[in-house]
């Protein structure tokens, strides 16, 4: 497990990154240079919040309000962005 | 060319028994290219006839349908797909219907405003190959006094922040220039580099044996690879395509024959794969004539190797035939004299024999000096391929 350290004050998906909705796969992806991940539901509901320039607390706000009385929704949602900084898919902006 | 799925991303693949997706479109605007590549694998009957490609209407017409089936990664192929003058307009219309658009290209024809054009229509990478390490090399190699110009560009694309990917295709002949490659990527701030051995079909089958590295190069160069990536911890990723011959298990053709990829030739026939051309006794559906998802779902050359039920043995009762799906159909063509055959490079392979007696014959002496001669990729080659020169 990456350790919980997530570097970046203002991120946003990688501007060479699409983000979208996928219908033949019913499911969100990512793309970028010659490849795609599909995404889960979580991933995609998180990062369909990145598409503007955001803050890991806006965030956490932001899903605490869609996802009431979720436990440990801050850590998870660390735990993943510090994956996807890991992975370029979220980027300084 | 198309790498597979080499980003560490999820198999694009669906699940078993699930229905498949062409996530992957190859479109190969023409095969007219300005670069010789002993190692193309375009089909040597090559057609310098441009008069049978698809038009800009009909390849809008394809990429519509391909985005109506699901088809999401676009690479824009040749040939030298900067030939065609309607390829701004190609990526325009890509991108308003969805698509994430990849240009495959030489560098040869482009300049700064097409770069600039190209990212205003909503272009998302560009891939330039380089034929060698310096200008003599590639010269050598591609027929073309162009490394400047390649060197040229790639600042330019840099430049205009388009995200940039190198292609370096490695031979017998250019595999001691790894590390010089290597350097010249890092110094134009390549964020991809590909280092993709020849895969023998087409042109650089006809020229294997001038072609085709010995297992000490190989190693040797993938020694220097892993080194420079150990040095540089930078952002440049570096992808090393090893080539077949010397694996003991074959790759899966394409992610699985008919599974996720899709090309449409310059003249609109459809592949599962863009060598399939060579296999003889198939009918190749175009889309002047079908539509896409009728050739994706339901025409014979796409449910022809699809899926397991197809295979004979050895493949049939192996364990391991989900895992590589026997392999590379057009490789078991050419090496064995059937396509359903296994891929004569497993091991398991009746034939296996064919494949280790072409890698010892690459092992043998070699001295730089007298390399075996290549056939250029050209017109004028291609003229002693073509029975049906139209």
């Amino acid at each position: 497990m990456s350790s919980l350290n997530l570097d970046l004050d203002s991120f946003a998906i990688n501007p060479h990154y699409g983000f979208q909705w996928e219908p033949a796969q019913q499911c969100h992806v990512l793309l970028f240079p010659e490849g795609l991940v599909k995404l889960s539901e979580s991933a995609a509901e998180i990062l369909r919040l990145c598409q503007q320039p955001t803050t890991l607390e806006a965030l956490v706000d932001e899903l605490e309000q869609m996802f009431p009385g979720v436990e440990g929704l801050e850590s998870d949602v660390r735990e993943f962005l510090n994956d996807a900084r890991e992975q370029e898919w979220i980027s300084p902006a | 060319m198309m790498p597979e799925n080499k980003s560490g991303s999820a198999p694009l693949k669906g699940d078993e028994d699930q229905s498949y997706i062409p996530m992957w479109l190859l479109a190969e605007l023409t095969y007219a290219c300005p670069v010789q590549c002993p190692y193309c694998s375009n089909p040597v009957q090559i057609s310098a006839n441009r008069k049978q490609e698809l038009t800009t209407e009909a390849w809008i017409d394809v990429l519509r349908q391909a985005r109506q089936l699901g088809a999401v990664q676009l690479g824009f192929s040749g040939g030298e797909p900067l030939v065609r003058s309607d390829l701004a307009e190609l990526i325009r219309e890509a991108t308003s219907l969805g698509f994430y658009t990849n240009l495959i290209t030489s560098a040869i024809g482009l300049d700064a405003d097409k770069i600039a054009a190209f990212k205003e229509a909503g272009l998302k990478h560009i891939q330039i190959s380089f034929q060698g390490s310096n200008r003599e090399s590639n010269k050598k190699f591609g027929g073309t006094d162009s490394f400047n110009h390649k060197m040229e560009m790639t600042r330019e694309v840099t430049r205009q922040k388009i995200p940039l990917g190198l292609n370096f295709v490695l031979h017998r002949q250019n595999l001691h220039q790894v590390g010089e490659f290597l350097e010249t990527a890092e110094l134009l701030g390549a964020e991809f580099v590909e280092l993709a051995n020849t895969q023998y079909y087409g042109w650089a089958k006809h020229n294997q044996e001038g072609l085709l590295p010995s297992k000490w190069q190989i190693e040797d160069a993938e020694r220097v690879t892993n080194e420079f990536r150990r040095r540089h911890k930078g952002n440049m990723d570096v992808f090393f395509v090893s080539p077949d011959y010397y694996d003991d298990r074959p790759k899966k053709c394409s992610n699985g024959w008919a599974t996720t990829f899709i090309t449409v030739t310059p003249e609109g026939d459809v592949l599962p794969c863009h060598a399939a051309k060579i296999i003889p006794g198939l009918d190749f559906p175009n889309v002047k004539q079908h539509k896409l998802g009728d050739i994706w779902r339901s025409s014979d050359l796409f449910n022809k190797y699809r899926g397991t039920d197809w295979m004979v043995e050895p493949c049939a009762s192996c364990p391991e035939k989900k895992i590589d799906l026997g392999g590379c159909r057009c490789q078991a063509l050419m090496l064995t004299g059937d396509a359903r055959n296994a891929d004569p490079v497993c091991s398991l392979s009746p034939y296996h024999d064919r494949v280790t007696a072409i890698t010892d014959q690459a092992d043998g002496v070699f001295d730089l000096n007298e390399p075996v001669p290549l056939l250029f990729r050209n017109m004028k080659n291609a003229k002693q391929f073509n029975t049906d020169q139209s």
